[in-house]
């Protein structure tokens, strides 16, 4: 089935195409989906026997029922897209940063620790501001650590920051462990030290911080010297060397960029909406995150539509759980398949497959 | 003493076949984030085919057939994960890290959806896997301390060895190292890159997928409550811990199990310590993952294409 293009007599080879039309290249991801979709009801019909228009039907009932789910949807996007904002440098600079999971972790610790011990300690705005530094600094250093290293000594980054989650993760249950005096390991919830409310809306304080850190991280990649250092680098590091461009300092320097950005995440989800922290406080984003940076093609304005989709499928799969009742699990099914499919019809958006004629004329 | 040997080895051979089957892919020059995941897959498929079995065959179950069965579908739904990673990676050139972390995502999904399905059912077949070895009584002493475990202990240290002489004595192991460190000298010198990688991925998944199995089957007496993801990163730290040495990583494997559950067994440690404790393996790994790149010793090092995958029209 697969493995055909070493066939004896070629029958076909594979060419890189002109960038193609941005409709084309629509259609091509719409299909992409749209047969992931076929195959994602196949499977639900299979493991639940449920009619699988009505499913779907109860997907987009979950996403967008009522005005309560599309602000739930809203604040998803704003916090999945944050985070995905923050590893997007990183990754245009191919620094593989897996950690963003932790680096969200240690900034809403960073954040939760402030609310707690200076909470009635400091006056509001104060409070804030020690929070946001707090959370920002956390997410530095869980970031630069593996790009130092990077840069000195070239050590794996993937496997550095990936590691550094649950280093993370362990931090996070060992300060539940000894701070919270019943012994729980559940810490209450502190809104008296949250962050304030916009015009009385819930999240829309994170959706606003959101769509100005979107634009910020659009300017900056697309528009700033350190930008185009950035995607230089990217592209080639012997390049960035030779046209004089200081590669390890712009390791580090985006990593920055990057742990700051989770820290704001861990700050936004903690500070301005759980006000509590919980091993599972980042709940997988930090890996979801790369998908959709990746899926966007490191570009923040279509990071809009890949959350959107990404959320959109885990909201929507949450409501089948309840109303089928069946396992919510099937969320993380779904969007599994239809990952695969979109992963896989990127090759359709770069390369084409020209069948040999009798001849050799297009070899 | 001993019982925390025996149960650090036991949790070791879980990350044993995860890190043997990782370093089978990675020596191909793929770098698998996707493990947790296949290892959530294969004991999915494992169980359930132990379930299925148990059910069919009532009182009566062979004690073979109950081991055997679950091994296959274990390792079969493993290489199917493979195939898949693979096929996005190899032939639709797809982005390793990106294919991977979906795969996790797919895999932690069918697992989690089994848990919630069926309920923890499975412990009646964790008799056969944690069953001693058919000759265990008639050799004393020796027997009870060496052979008297589940069969999946001695599978793992078998594969791990097999894999070890694989990758370092014979053609095939040479020809894979050379694909994952420069596929294209590889390629010119006629191996075909695409048939190892999608080889030795699909293998390698289907050994990690035993780890699954192994855990939930052996380790956790059958009660699988909860996800097993964290499993699956543990066996990934295992793999630079042990600089890509399976032989190594047979000891490295009780190393990673002692320091997991060391905290269970060590009198005087305060519940806030013991998360500390649990932070151990990964801190270990960093550390050696630093200091391997600075000494940068040539047979200490990833192979050198790894997460990058190959074109031979890009060359």
């Amino acid at each position: 089935m697969v493995n055909t293009k070493k066939a004896k007599a070629q029958l076909f080879h594979i060419v890189k195409r002109e960038p193609l039309a941005w409709y084309y290249a629509l259609l091509i991801r719409a299909a992409a989906i749209v047969l992931a979709l076929i195959v994602s009801a196949v499977v639900i019909t299979l493991l639940t026997e449920k009619n699988p228009i009505e499913v779907y039907a109860s997907m987009i009932n979950g996403a967008f029922g009522s005005s309560l789910r599309i602000w739930s949807l809203l604040q998803n996007i704003a916090i999945l897209l944050c985070v995905s904002l923050a590893v997007t440098p990183a990754f245009k600079m191919r620094f593989w940063n897996c950690g963003a999971e932790g680096q969200v972790l240690v900034g809403g610790l960073a954040t939760v620790s402030v609310m707690m011990f200076l909470g009635d300690k400091l006056p509001t705005p104060v409070l804030f501001l020690v929070m946001l530094i707090a959370s920002v600094l956390a997410g530095v250093i869980w970031a630069v650590l593996p790009a130092v290293t990077k840069a000195l000594w070239n050590t794996n980054e993937t496997l550095f920051t990936l590691m550094m989650n649950y280093v993370a993760i362990q931090l996070v249950a060992f300060f539940l462990k000894t701070f919270v005096k019943n012994g729980s390991g559940v810490l209450s919830p502190m809104p008296q030290y949250g962050l304030p409310l916009l015009f009385g809306k819930a999240y829309l304080l994170n959706i606003v911080i959101v769509a100005i850190l979107t634009v910020l991280v659009y300017i900056y990649l697309k528009y700033t010297k350190q930008g185009y250092e950035i995607s230089v680098v990217g592209q080639s590091e012997n390049t960035a060397k030779y046209i004089g461009i200081n590669v390890k300092k712009v390791i580090v320097r985006t990593l920055v960029v990057s742990g700051a950005l989770c820290g704001i995440a861990g700050l936004l989800i903690v500070g301005a909406t759980n006000h509590t922290i919980s091993t599972d406080t980042v709940g997988g984003r930090g890996f979801t995150a790369i998908m959709v940076s990746w899926l966007a093609k490191f570009n923040p304005i279509f990071m809009v539509f890949t959350t959107f989709l990404i959320v959109f499928l885990e909201k929507g799969s949450q409501q089948i759980s309840t109303d089928f009742r069946i396992p919510n699990a099937i969320s993380d099914i779904v969007t599994g398949i239809i990952l695969f499919f979109v992963i896989g019809c990127e090759f359709f958006l770069q390369y084409k497959i020209v069948f040999a004629k009798s001849g050799k004329e297009n070899a | 003493m001993l019982a925390f040997l025996i149960s650090a080895i036991r949790l070791g051979m879980t990350f044993l076949f995860g890190c043997t089957g990782e370093i089978i892919t990675e020596k191909s020059g793929h770098l698998n984030l996707g493990i947790p995941g296949v290892m959530c897959v294969g004991a999915s498929c494992g169980c359930y085919a132990e379930y299925i079995y148990l059910d069919m065959a009532k009182r009566n179950a062979d004690p073979f057939l109950a081991v055997f069965i679950p091994i296959v579908a274990t390792i079969v739904g493993g290489a199917l994960m493979g195939l898949v990673y693979s096929f996005l990676t190899v032939t639709l050139r797809a982005n390793q890290n990106v294919t991977g972390l979906a795969l996790t995502t797919f895999g932690v999904g069918v697992s989690d959806f089994m848990i919630a399905k069926t309920g923890p059912i499975y412990s009646k077949g964790t008799k056969y896997f944690t069953a001693p070895l058919p000759f265990a009584e008639e050799t004393g002493w020796f027997g009870e301390i060496f052979l008297s475990h589940g069969v999946l202990i001695y599978l793992a240290i078998i594969i791990a060895f097999v894999a070890s002489f694989v990758l370092t004595k014979t053609k095939v192991g040479l020809n894979l190292r050379s694909v994952g460190e420069n596929p294209a000298t590889a390629d010119a010198a006629g191996i075909n890159v695409s048939l190892y990688r999608y080889l030795a991925t699909c293998i390698g998944c289907g050994i990690a997928g035993l780890g699954g199995l192994s855990f939930v089957m052996d380790y956790l007496h059958g009660n699988w409550e909860y996800c097993i993801d964290a499993i699956g990163w543990l066996a990934i730290a295992l793999v630079i811990f042990t600089v890509w040495k399976p032989n190594l990583a047979i000891i490295g494997s009780i190393v990673f199990g002692g320091l997991y559950i060391a905290s269970s067994y060590i009198t005087g440690v305060s519940f806030a310590n013991k998360e500390i404790f649990k932070m151990l393996p990964y801190v270990v790994t960093i550390v050696v993952l630093v200091i391997t790149s600075i000494r940068d010793k040539k047979e200490n090092q990833p192979p050198q294409s790894l997460g990058l995958s190959y074109f031979r029209e890009e060359r």
